[in-house]
């Protein structure tokens, strides 16, 4: 199963007379399954390595809050479909996003590396992020069984209370790990039928953008992750206030941007999960009680008899 | 009387009285409970709490400042550290059945003094809320060593240290019950505030406590009014707060947390929908709309408060509505003929007579039954406003009294899309005889608790709580026992 070394291509490596002239990515949004600009048409420069000043990697987009606003628009109108699909689909696709993040895992941790990791540490954040998909695909159809309840009540009735997707869920990906982070942060969100809108890391957002590709070719329905890149002070704001979003994870370690984002949330009582000091490599990520943290708890009366 | 389809309303209709007469001991006055004591507030206020039946005053009750809850929650810590999260798990429960067991023994006298201090019918307060306190109490007594059987995983379950609880008047006892039992089965320890309309039961609670021989200082009792429950929500030594109350106030309290990581749930207001499908058994479902929006006054945040009906059913529908509605007795909350008790306290009222005039000016028509009403006290008759907007204030707030806003659809997804349409989702009812149907409406209604073909029904068993802006997280039941545990 390993690739013979002899066929991979090295694009920067000339076979003609001449040098070959690379040809580079534009990196843009991803929202209800496409791939706009900015409509702000603002952008910040990516330096090679992560730094202030250099080869530039990329421009990025500088989204906006009307980007946002699309996006939640997106998310919306995919979360009904997205959560009526059946477990089993769930955990199908998002299996094959981990089947497609392993055939691109080269390109994931080249990228990695070009925004200033270490070879290790790259390659670390994507075989994490591909091992998190394929442990939490498992549980699309199990978190179910495991945490509803058949409740013995006094009268003659048969009642029960499962779990449903709270709906929009802003997910606020952490700086510190733009890969593995991001999707351990993503997966518990939309493997239980809600959908979602990604603030992107802002100091390492191209893994964001790329992994947009492997979602967008493995059947997630477009609308189902939505990813933005930006400057989370300008956008966060946003994010708490707008009336259309259930929830926010808030993946970051910034006190001051949680307890704000914590505030504004209180305007329509979003549900704030803080995921904050997560070692996103470590195993411990890999807690189903994640997937609860944006999940309601409905309770169903029947009468028995007559 | 009017002429009706299916009832004789010129006989006599009217019923002898029937008075509740179990002796309730009441003293002059009462003061806080901190630390297994009744004391005075250290700033020495006080204020009276009246039946609103018949605006009489029953005692004068202690308010809490800061200085009350600061020394509540010292003694709740002390008490935390020193006995109740160090105690055998089995003993904790111990206390637990033994609390319920004490509850049982004095049921009829918590009864009547529910319903004096709140306005209650006898009927509920006797049949439906402190039966179900005791059986809370029994249900998470039960809890209190198996706690490791709760949270599936590797990750075991500790407690989180004092509790501050605020809680309504519209079920005084028993959201005490709520909030206490699991609580304590999880050994955390508990300053708790009664609304300041109906602290008495919850005073008598800490008598009870204090027979139970529960150590001083785990459960403390404050009574006061909102800056008392502010004092304890914001006290730095309180680790998890509940709430149950108004939406506004909920979305203070999460506000006045974002700055801590402190826990907390919110029981918070509700307008559910309650759905009638031409294929229900109309008659059932007639009962069922009465006991969603008149049981105990309409104060209930999970009251069915809109009526969404079939059109082709909506003038039969109605008009044995409005049958069944010239029945409901009105008066005495003591009387055990009395449907419709007191409205519980004269700014609820005002609140429910303005929504009243708000209808009518938009256009709402109301009908009301020709039922009387006491001379004296804060009362108000059962009431339907038929052919409401969308937008009617009527639809859009919630009242949290006797007033039932009607609806109709023609198709299924127009009747979800309406009862959908709301900031609140704390519960919703489905009536019809098909059972796909039921289950296909009870899973597109975004609420926490769907009734299909019942309504109001409550078990310790049987978690409650709301999506949206009708709260966060749940009580009761095991997804009630997570909100008081920390896994590690």
């Amino acid at each position: 199963m390993k690739p013979d070394t002899d066929t991979i291509v090295d694009t920067s490596t000339d076979t003609h007379a001449s040098p070959r002239l690379a040809v580079a990515k534009t990196y843009k949004l991803y929202l209800g399954g496409k791939f706009p600009r900015t409509e702000s048409g603002r952008y910040y420069k990516l330096f090679s390595g992560g730094g202030d000043s250099g080869e530039v990697l990329a421009n990025v987009c500088l989204g906006s809050r009307k980007d946002f606003r699309n996006a939640v628009v997106a998310a919306r109108a995919a979360q009904p479909g997205w959560a009526s699909a059946s477990a089993f689909l769930k955990s199908q696709i998002l299996y094959r996003v981990a089947e497609m993040l392993e055939g691109r895992a080269s390109q994931f941790a080249a990228e990695l590396v070009s925004m200033g990791l270490e070879p290790e540490a790259a390659r670390a954040e994507v075989t994490t992020a591909i091992d998190r998909l394929v442990h939490f695909a498992g549980w699309a159809d199990k978190y179910q069984q495991v945490f509803s309840a058949v409740n013995p009540v006094a009268s003659s009735h048969f009642n029960f209370t499962i779990l449903e997707p709270t709906g929009v869920v802003a997910v606020i990906a952490p700086e510190a790990s733009p890969l593995a982070g991001l999707v351990s942060a993503l997966v518990p969100v939309i493997v239980g039928g809600n959908t979602a809108v990604v603030i992107a890391s802002h100091a390492r957002p191209l893994s964001a953008i790329t992994l947009a590709e492997v979602l967008h070719t493995s059947d997630v329905p477009g609308g189902v992750v939505n990813l933005i890149t930006g400057d989370k002070a300008e956008l966060l704001p946003h994010v708490g206030t707008h009336m259309d979003v259930n929830a926010v994870v808030y993946a970051d370690d910034d006190r001051d941007q949680l307890a704000a984002l914590r505030e504004a949330a209180a305007d329509n009582l979003k549900r704030v999960v803080q995921r904050g000091g997560v070692d996103w490599l470590g195993d411990d990520a890999n807690d189903p009680y994640t997937i609860l943290a944006t999940q309601e708890v409905k309770t169903t009366w029947h009468p028995i008899g007559v | 009387m009017t002429t009706s389809p299916t009832l004789n309303f010129d006989t006599d209709w009217s019923y002898a009285p029937a008075p509740e007469t179990a002796p309730v001991e009441l003293a002059d006055a009462y003061g806080l409970f901190i630390n297994g004591e009744f004391t005075d507030a250290k700033a020495g206020k006080t204020f009276g709490t009246v039946n609103p039946a018949t605006e009489k005053r029953l005692a004068t009750v202690a308010e809490a400042g800061d200085a009350d809850v600061d020394a509540a929650v010292t003694a709740a810590q002390t008490a935390y550290d020193k006995v109740w999260s160090k105690m055998p798990a089995a003993d904790r429960g111990k206390y637990l059945f033994r609390i319920a067991r004490l509850i049982q023994e004095r049921a009829r006298e918590f009864a009547v003094l529910e319903s004096m201090d709140g306005g209650k019918p006898i009927r509920e307060s006797r049949d439906v809320d402190i039966p179900l306190v005791a059986a809370h109490f029994f249900y998470y007594a039960g809890w209190a060593d198996k706690l490791d059987y709760a949270f599936p995983g590797p990750r075991k379950p500790s407690p989180v240290g004092v509790c501050g609880q605020v809680i309504p008047w519209n079920f005084p006892l028993l959201m005490a019950a709520w909030k206490l039992a699991p609580a304590l089965a999880c050994g955390n320890t508990v300053v708790l505030k009664p609304a300041e309309t109906t602290p008495l039961t919850a005073l008598k609670l800490a008598e009870l406590l204090r027979d139970a021989e529960l150590p001083p200082g785990v459960v403390n009792i404050l009574p006061g009014a909102g800056a008392t429950g502010a004092a304890i929500v914001n006290h730095p030594g309180v680790k998890k707060v509940a709430f149950t109350g108004s939406t506004d106030v909920g979305k203070a309290i999460a506000r006045s947390l974002a700055k801590t990581d402190k826990r907390f749930t919110l029981e918070l207001g509700g307008k559910a929908a309650n759905l009638v499908f031409a294929d229900a058994a109309i008659d059932q479902a007639v009962e069922g709309i009465v006991n969603g929006i008149f049981f105990n006054q309409g104060h209930v945040c999970c009251a069915g408060s809109r009526l969404f009906v079939e059109e082709s059913i909506h003038d039969e529908l109605i008009a044995k509505l409005q049958d069944r509605m010239k029945t409901l007795i009105v008066g005495d909350p003591l009387d055990k003929n009395t449907d419709i008790g007191a409205i519980n306290s004269r700014p609820q009222l005002e609140k429910i007579e303005h929504y009243l005039k708000l209808g009518q000016e938009e256009g709402a028509e109301m009908w009301q039954p020709e039922t009387p009403v006491p001379a004296r006290g804060f009362f108000c008759k059962p009431t339907l406003f038929l052919n409401c907007a969308q937008s009617s204030s009527v639809v859009q707030d919630e009242i949290f009294g006797p007033v039932l806003a009607v609806q109709t659809f023609r198709t299924f997804g127009e009747a979800m899309t309406k009862a959908n349409n709301t900031p609140y989702g704390l519960s919703g009812g489905v009536w019809t005889d098909k059972g796909a149907k039921v289950f296909k409406a009870t899973s597109k209604v975004r609420a926490g608790v769907v009734w299909a073909n019942t309504f109001n029904k409550f078990d310790p068993s049987s978690p409650f709580g709301g999506y949206k802006e009708s709260g966060v997280g749940r009580e009761g039941g095991l997804h009630g026992l997570k909100e008081y545990c920390s896994l590690n």
